[in-house]
């Protein structure tokens, strides 16, 4: 159970092999296999430092591997940056959720990716189908705001992090990745996003979901890839697993 | 004169939320109002005020000639709006509009032209905010350092090509278009209301407008959306230099002559104006007619403590005293 099986592509929305990333001369992790299946949620975990940011960086292009390869929805070095990780179809919840404050819930949905309608050389927002669409992206996700209409800056930070999530899901993203997206709740605010990733697995999304809790990762994920000192040190199936084995795969004791 | 106070509450609801219409009374209590719509409350004050205490102050031909007065200052909001959006400052504002005109004066002087000498003119100044746009994204300069250093660069620049001698322009273009009138208005009037349409459509309906608002709102995250900050930053100042090229034309056929000199209350209004439209100096917040309308407050208070015969030295001091008051109220703006 311990070893880490091999990628079979054909069912993988993401998949890596021989990875490596160095910062001069610190290793982040080395020869490094993972793979994501379609329509599963799959989580990294591991302790600070054991290499799951780095690794989830390399998969939305914000840094490049040394060595590996990346073969993502069947295409080898897919993007060499996070605009290109983009286009290609990955959607990144940042951590500090990339909102902005002052625009309203719609504006923030449709950021960089306005509808417009033209008329003649000019293009015009078109603020009713955008909306529109808001709204049904919202209650698609069963996602509850006041009003679309109200500014970000307003919202609790469990709704801005179901904000952001709707965004990533929305833009027609092939795989959304989310970096410890529940860090900064309270108990209340977690169940919210929690339940809203559950309805995301429902929806068959494919999603990367990077945590510190292994209660919440066996409750929300399909697959679980452990992380320690820069190697893949583990894969388990979630439902196959319990919190004490994650805790012996994490710390190296199992 | 008191129905942009009664309609104003009414938009406000209706653009803030769907589901909750709070009554009047309670809108009149919020103090969040008052600073959303501190510009529009103090120039019917200052209309009702100027209108008692000077019946003239009201009279259609003050009423004209207020407007036309107001009309450099309106555009020059504009172009200081677009950057402040941005949480940058354009102090090089007068300066550049100083710059325009000697260019135009000079132009025109060689013997090309007026046409040719106004379309340099908005060149040149298009150029200098397009240059502190790029100095502050490239260098990555603060923008208050950035335009304090262009105003001084620019003036020099002035100084030197005018020799620090006003060139007279004496164009009939330039004539018309400071006294001639299309209906109510006269043509100044009318361009500033152009600048006010294009602008508002800008900032409220094209793609730009909303990554403008986003780079002042939050820089990172705009960025990480894949938004290019640094190209929006150096259109703002070059909208902002642009606006300075129209109120230079607005400026010489005003005075019919192109002076070397900064006209220092020009600035400092601009940036007033801004602020009393309710306008963020963090940026990420901004409208058109705020500011716009912040302007003709401005010009409403040096017009009627004129026919007050109050001395001008006291509209500085009044000026002053009404800017710091706005900013105040400002704090409560949510």
């Amino acid at each position: 159970m311990s070893a880490v099986s091999p990628s079979s592509a054909s069912d993988a929305i993401i998949a890596c092999n021989g990875l490596s990333k160095h910062f001069g001369g610190v290793r982040a992790f080395t020869d490094v296999a993972f793979q994501a299946r379609r329509g599963e949620v799959t989580a990294v975990i591991g302790d600070n430092g054991a290499g799951k940011s780095t690794l989830i960086r390399c998969l939305v292009g914000v840094h490049v591997p040394d060595a590996g390869s990346i073969v993502f929805d069947g295409r080898e070095h897919p993007f060499s940056n996070p605009d290109g990780a983009r286009k290609a179809g990955i959607e990144t919840v940042h951590q500090n959720l990339a909102l902005i404050d002052e625009l309203t819930v719609a504006q923030n949905l449709f950021l960089n990716r306005e509808l417009v309608s033209r008329i003649g050389p000019f293009a015009f927002l078109d603020r009713k189908a955008m909306k529109r669409e808001a709204r049904s992206m919202l209650s698609r996700l069963s996602i509850n705001v006041p009003s679309i209409n109200q500014r970000v800056r307003r919202l609790s930070g469990g709704q801005r992090q179901a904000i952001s999530i709707c965004r990533a899901v929305g833009s027609g993203a092939k795989l959304v990745v989310m970096d410890e997206p529940t860090a900064a709740l309270g108990v209340q605010e977690t169940a919210n996003v929690e339940a809203l990733i559950r309805r995301l697995r429902e929806q068959s999304v494919s999603v990367i979901l990077v945590s510190h809790n292994f209660d919440q990762v066996r409750r929300l994920s399909d697959q679980i890839w452990v992380m320690r000192a820069g190697k893949m040190a583990a894969t388990v199936r979630a439902s196959e697993t319990s919190g004490n084995e994650l805790v012996a795969l994490v710390t190296g004791a199992a | 004169m008191s129905s942009p106070t009664e309609r104003a509450p009414v938009a406000h609801s209706a653009g803030a939320a769907e589901e909750s219409r709070p009554s009047l009374s309670a809108l009149l209590l919020d103090p969040s109002f008052w600073a959303d719509w501190a510009s529009v409350v103090g120039l019917v004050g200052l209309v009702i005020v100027f209108g008692i205490a000077q019946p003239v102050f009201l009279s259609v031909a003050n009423l004209q000639a207020l407007l036309l007065a107001a009309a450099i200052l309106v555009v020059l909001s504009i172009g200081q709006t677009f950057v402040v959006a941005t949480s940058g400052i354009d102090l090089s504002l007068a300066a550049a509009v100083m710059l325009g005109a000697i260019i135009l004066g000079l132009v025109n002087a060689a013997g090309y032209g007026i046409f040719i000498a106004c379309v340099l003119a908005v060149l040149a100044t298009s150029a200098i905010g397009f240059l502190n746009g790029l100095i502050i994204t490239a260098g990555k300069i603060p923008d208050f350092v950035v335009t304090l250093g262009t105003l001084s660069g620019i003036t020099g620049l002035g100084l030197i090509l005018s020799g620090g001698e006003p060139t007279m322009v004496g164009s009939t273009f330039l004539l018309k278009l400071a006294s001639g009138s299309f209906g109510p208005f006269g043509y100044p009037v009318w361009v500033a209301i152009a600048a006010i349409i294009v602008a508002h459509v800008a900032l409220y309906h094209t793609r730009f407008g909303v990554h403008l608002l986003a780079t002042g709102g939050q820089v990172e995250s705009a960025g990480a959306l894949g938004i290019r900050t640094n190209r929006v930053k150096m259109a703002a100042y070059t909208i902002s230099g642009f606006c300075a090229g129209i109120a230079a034309i607005l400026l010489v056929a005003r005075i019919g002559s192109a002076e070397p000199q900064i006209n220092t209350s020009l600035l400092l209004n601009s940036v007033a104006a801004v602020v009393l439209g309710g306008v963020s100096l963090f940026g990420g917040r901004a409208s058109i007619l705020g500011p716009a309308i912040g302007a003709l407050m401005l010009t409403a208070l040096v017009n009627g403590l004129t026919l007050l015969n109050v001395s001008a030295f006291y509209q500085p001091l009044a000026v002053g005293a009404i800017v710091v008051l706005a900013a105040l109220i400002m704090r409560y703006q949510k």
